[in-house]
């Protein structure tokens, strides 16, 4: 049976038409020799946990660029609301626009209802924001915080699937941070308890995955206090030199010396003050 | 290399892989689903509960896609609970259904979900429907998602109409136990939820408390 679809009518909701252009024009370009600049990822190990009196959100602090770190000490534990912080893996700009459009979003909505915000709300609108744009968005969360129902903990896929579990670990470091927790996750845990546990999953993540490194942070949120470490852990310390290679001056004997100053013209001169108020 | 076998859980979508069922039985339905959420070859939930309430007296089974399978079970509750304010009375299953249809129907080539509405209304009791690829029908069980493939044989020789309660529940949680023996996406735990005039009770049957088989 022949169709023409000459004119498609315009009905509602996004075309990703030019995202199957754009992978046509990177496989032309790949073809050449030549690779597009790849977006800034965070590679990342991220993990949240439930205790007895709130969640513990960890995350590492690497930043990588194809295969260079581009950030040895980047902050992937977002704010969300006072009582609500989310941490990001996946695209870099994408978990950060993502969480700050929700976490503007959400502050009116409080307005508006006079109410502290719901760690659900924030999942809701988390989720039908990234289904909306079909897993276009790559930002991969895990949002955790204490309201008046509680502490909770989800964890958000760049399609628009959510879990809501009392441990999730996210980024190419999860399955080195679930491994930790499944062996060692208690119900009810004491704070401290919780932290060490946060701490561990998000080491084995920076020490067994390329993508995941540097520090580790931490944030401990309960009903009243936010306790947001960064960094808890600094798992990777530079090293000091142990011996100076630099050449002592004269080891290069100078068998001769000319000097020529430049006849240099004044041409214009501008200044500008700078505001140091 | 580093890039697509690490990044592998950013671009593969999240599915349900999935054994879910739905059985009728006179004053009620049992759902029966498995726990496992797969993006990949990693597990990224092991007790998720598939079984997600539409209402009070109606669930539904979610399969496939598990972005596009919670997005329209949210959508639909939304849908069913204005119905059911607007007219006053508790929504028929059948209503459910339609409107579950109507979404797989429209997106047809953008979702990639199957959802089993099942429940209790007062005018036909319990009703199981299957809406997969947009249509709708009524079945006295249905049975969906990857793992089904593997017990089709079993339910077609295991089921007899007019079974009791019990008896529904046994022959549900044989079949998930089966299933989940044989496909790779689907384990975990098994829920299941009974739904009758007094309302929806939920179970849940963990790993090692299953039906042993022949080959365990």
């Amino acid at each position: 049976m022949a169709s023409l679809s000459v004119c498609q009518p315009q009905c509602g909701g996004f075309s990703f038409e030019n995202s199957k252009r754009n992978a046509l024009l990177e496989a032309e370009f790949t073809k050449l020799g030549h690779s597009l600049p790849a977006a800034r990822k965070t590679g990342t190990t991220i993990c949240g946990v439930v205790f007895k009196d709130g969640v513990v959100l960890g995350a590492d602090t690497r930043a990588t660029e194809g295969m260079i770190v581009a950030d040895k000490n980047c902050s992937k534990i977002h704010y969300i609301s006072p009582n609500i912080y989310c941490c990001g893996a996946g695209t870099a700009a994408d978990t950060e626009m993502t969480t700050q459009i929700i976490s503007s979003n959400l502050e009116l909505h409080a307005l508006s209802t006079g109410r502290p915000s719901r760690v659900a709300t924030a999942n809701r609108m988390l989720k039908q924001m990234l289904f909306r744009y079909q897993g276009y968005i790559g930002a991969a969360l895990v949002l955790g915080g204490v309201d008046s129902a509680g502490p909770h903990l989800y964890s958000i896929y760049p399609h628009g699937s959510t879990d809501k579990l009392p441990y999730v670990t996210m980024g190419s470091g999860s399955l080195a941070a679930m491994a930790v927790f499944e062996d060692r996750y208690k119900q009810d845990m004491e704070e401290g308890e919780a932290k060490q546990l946060v701490r561990d999953a998000i080491a084995a993540g920076i020490f067994n995955d390329l993508g995941s490194g540097s520090n580790i942070d931490l944030c401990v949120i309960t009903k009243n206090n936010i306790d947001y470490i960064r960094p808890h852990d600094k798992a990777n310390k530079k090293g000091v030199r142990s011996g100076s290679y630099k050449y002592k001056r004269g080891t290069t004997g100078v068998l001769t010396k000319n000097i020529i100053p430049l006849d240099l013209e004044l041409v214009e001169e501008v200044v500008q003050t700078m505001d140091t108020s | 290399m580093f890039e697509t076998s690490n990044s592998s859980w950013l671009s593969e979508e999240v599915k349900t892989g999935t054994t879910i069922m739905a059985i009728e039985f006179d004053g009620g339905v049992v759902l029966g689903s498995d726990s496992r959420v797969s993006a990949g070859e990693s597990i990224v939930n092991r007790v998720m509960n598939k079984l997600s309430p539409l209402h009070d007296k109606i669930y539904c089974a979610l399969s496939g896609s598990a972005a596009d399978a919670q997005a329209m079970a949210d959508m639909v509750s939304y849908q069913l609970q204005l119905h059911s304010i607007e007219m006053g009375e508790a929504p028929r299953v059948s209503s459910a259904a339609t409107l579950v249809r109507n979404i797989s129907y429209k997106h047809k080539e953008e979702l990639s979900a199957h959802l089993i509405v099942a429940g209790w209304d007062r005018r036909k009791g319990g009703q199981v429907f299957v809406t997969l690829d947009g249509m709708i029908a009524r079945q006295p069980f249905a049975v969906g998602g990857s793992g089904s493939s593997y017990i089709y044989g079993y339910v077609d020789s295991a089921y007899r109409p007019g079974m009791t309660k019990e008896e529904c529940l046994h022959f549900v949680t044989n079949t998930l136990t089966l299933a989940m023996g044989r496909d790779g996406s689907s384990g975990g735990v098994a829920y299941l939820v009974t739904i009758t005039e007094k309302g929806s009770e939920e179970k849940v049957i963990l790993g090692n408390e299953l039906p042993a088989f022949h080959d365990e």
